[in-house]
């Protein structure tokens, strides 16, 4: 070959310079996002009441964070809101999915979007709405209002995941169970739920998460007995930070990363 | 055992079953065979419950099923995908119809012990049906459906996702066992050689019709119609003009132009035109005039292609009729057909089919 021509010569060097800047971009991008968590962890074990010097380490904060009263009875609030809300969820957005997916409706389009439009609707437009409902219907704020409030906003997230499962579901699936002489409620309940399990718990997950973590739904449909943690926590951190309140997010942040790689399994387990 | 009486399904503006009457008796190993869309699957879906006819009734071991739900009715079906369920083990799978049927534990366990052997699954009953080949899943979709003992087998192209060789040795097992369990199968596929194959009879559909219903051979050798003689092996059509009667047999003028004589007896009524369905196999080639034949003519070779076992052959008439042929790859004492040879062809009169016009 003839003397190649210069700019060959240049374009590795520039592809490298263009690696460099991306891989860099990508370090900004995670240090930018996991930096303040690692801080916060980290400050969750320092013996000093600020967030500002190291002093040394102790487990001082955790200790006080599960003697403090009002922290422990929001996280029991919070448990029983979350729990009561994910399952309600489970059993609206698998059920709605599965009718949805399986029968035609007249309008059906409609209300699949009218069911997605709350995933993105300001909370704070849904919490006032809600409140306006309520009082409406005349139902005291409690732990019932917080249990429909939760579970209004949480059951999208399971209706999505268990339809794009059921997308990928053989429809001969539920013929052959009924073809077998199963009913169309016993094809549904040994054939069709356990086919969606996966999608189910990832589901599940993500409205036990979404639950526990909302803030401006429930100061809108709770009252004062049935208060949540992340209300409580925005109250304290109003006053002040309190590494406290690091030791609390440590906790959160161990529960989270746990339950996304656990539901992350779980999708890899049911793509196999 | 199986009556279909003048049933039609429509979707929308398309008909998929045309009016179709049909009658399977008890034992038999029926297929229903047709391109895709020809309503076969249709037809099926009726008969297991799935879809249920515009009009027209169906009637199972004498009992009206036309609505009734697909899971009471005493026939079961083999899917296409196979459907099995995916977090049930092969025996768990097996048991489902028998479960459903809440067959005593002790019974349940030795009817699905026979059904595995009788498909030769014996120490695959803890697998799930991902850990199998698709040749074991196809049997455990069988085993599945056999072991409630339904009236009637229904089986919607349960080979195709098998390769070539399996699927021939899969179509030698069902027939064989279709045969011991003396059960009555209905098998639905696209494939013409499956059905000529397997079944006691063959339903050949086109566009929701049923266009023949007869034994294989009488499918084979004695199409009804255009379609049937296209869709079962190769057929030359050709496009035939009634000239005279001569006793027994008409005279008649070919596209192309060559004429021939056909059977009087085989003509379409009053019509003056017809086709003519010749098998590329039963044109006879030879270098000298063909003894027995009663049409002879000359022709020359246009193509010749190679097949292994056979070649296969066109042919022009002098008269400009061009012909398929295949002739037998024969030993080397024959030498073989050549582009360009002249040659002697002869048609038998009783190779001839003539099908109405379209």
């Amino acid at each position: 070959m003839p003397a190649a021509n210069p700019t060959t010569h240049r374009r590795p060097s520039g592809l490298k310079l263009l690696q460099w800047g991306l891989g860099a971009w990508t370090a900004a991008v995670f240090v930018f996002l996991y930096l303040p968590i690692l801080v916060l962890v980290a400050y969750s074990f320092n013996t000093s009441r600020l967030n500002v010097v190291w002093e040394g380490f102790t487990f001082r904060w955790y200790g006080e964070l599960f003697g403090h009263g009002p922290l422990i009875k929001t996280l029991k609030n919070s448990l029983i809101i979350a729990t009561l809300s994910t399952v309600f969820a489970v059993i609206i957005g698998t059920a709605g999915a599965w009718l949805l997916h399986r029968y035609r409706y007249r309008f059906a389009r409609a209300i699949q979007t009218l069911i997605f439009i709350p995933m993105v609707m300001p909370e704070i437009v849904m919490g006032i709405s809600l409140l306006v409902f309520f009082t409406t219907v005349q139902l005291d704020l409690g732990f019932v209002t917080a249990v429909i409030a939760h579970t209004t906003f949480c059951f999208p997230f399971v209706m999505l995941a268990v339809q794009a499962r059921l997308q990928g579901l053989d429809p001969a699936m539920e013929e052959a169970a009924l073809d077998l002489g199963a009913s169309p409620w016993q094809a549904f309940w040994l054939v069709i739920v356990p086919c969606l399990r996966p999608a189910i718990i990832s589901g599940a997950l993500m409205a036990f998460t979404l639950s526990m973590d909302e803030l401006i739904i429930s100061i809108f449909t709770t009252d004062p007995a049935s208060r949540t943690l992340p209300m409580q926590v925005f109250g304290m951190a109003k006053v002040g930070l309190n590494p406290m309140l690091n030791a609390l997010s440590a906790l959160f942040v161990l529960i989270t990363i746990a339950s996304v790689l656990f539901s992350e399994h779980l999708r890899r387990l049911a793509s196999r | 055992m199986i009556t279909i009486r003048n049933v039609t399904r429509r979707f929308g503006d398309f008909v998929a079953v045309n009016d179709v009457s049909l009658e399977v008796k008890a034992g038999e190993f029926i297929t229903l065979l047709g391109p895709s869309g020809c309503g076969k699957t249709t037809l099926l879906r009726m008969l297991s419950g799935f879809e249920s006819p515009d009009s027209g009734e169906i009637w199972i071991e004498g009992r009206d099923v036309t609505r009734l739900a697909p899971y009471r009715r005493n026939v079961n079906q083999v899917f296409q995908s196979y459907a099995l369920f995916p977090h049930m083990t092969v025996r768990e799978n097996i048991a489902f119809g028998l479960r459903m049927q809440k067959v005593p534990a002790d019974e349940m366990r030795r009817r699905v012990a026979e059904a595995m052997d009788l498909v030769a699954l014996g120490g695959y009953e803890d697998r799930l049906p991902h850990q199998l080949s698709g040749g074991q899943r196809q049997r455990v979709a069988l085993a599945r459906a056999i072991v409630p003992r339904p009236a009637v087998l229904l089986l919607d192209e349960p080979l195709s996702a098998l390769d070539a060789k399996l699927r021939h040795q899969m179509q030698v097992e069902l027939k064989r066992l279709q045969k011991r369990l003396g059960m009555t199968f209905v098998f639905v596929t696209h494939d013409q050689e499956e059905a000529l194959t397997m079944s006691d009879r063959i339903a050949v559909f086109n566009r929701g019709r049923l266009e023949q219903l007869g034994p294989a051979t009488e499918i084979y050798h004695r199409p009804g119609t255009a379609f049937v003689a296209d869709f079962l092996g190769d057929a030359n059509l050709l496009e035939a003009e009634w000239l005279a009667a001569e006793g027994d047999n008409v005279r008649v003028r070919l596209r192309g132009g060559l004429e021939i004589a056909v059977a009087r007896a085989a003509w379409p009524g009053a019509a003056t035109r017809a086709v003519v369905s010749v098998r590329p196999e039963k044109v006879c080639i030879a270098r000298e005039p063909v003894a027995g034949a009663e049409n002879g003519f000359q022709a020359t070779i246009t193509e010749e292609i190679f097949q292994g076992a056979l070649d296969r052959l066109v042919v022009r008439t002098d008269a400009g009729t061009t012909f398929s042929v295949v002739v037998a790859n024969e030993s080397a004492m024959m030498e073989a057909f050549h582009e360009g040879e002249r040659v002697w062809c002869g048609l038998h009169i009783d190779d001839l089919v003539v099908v109405p016009a379209a």
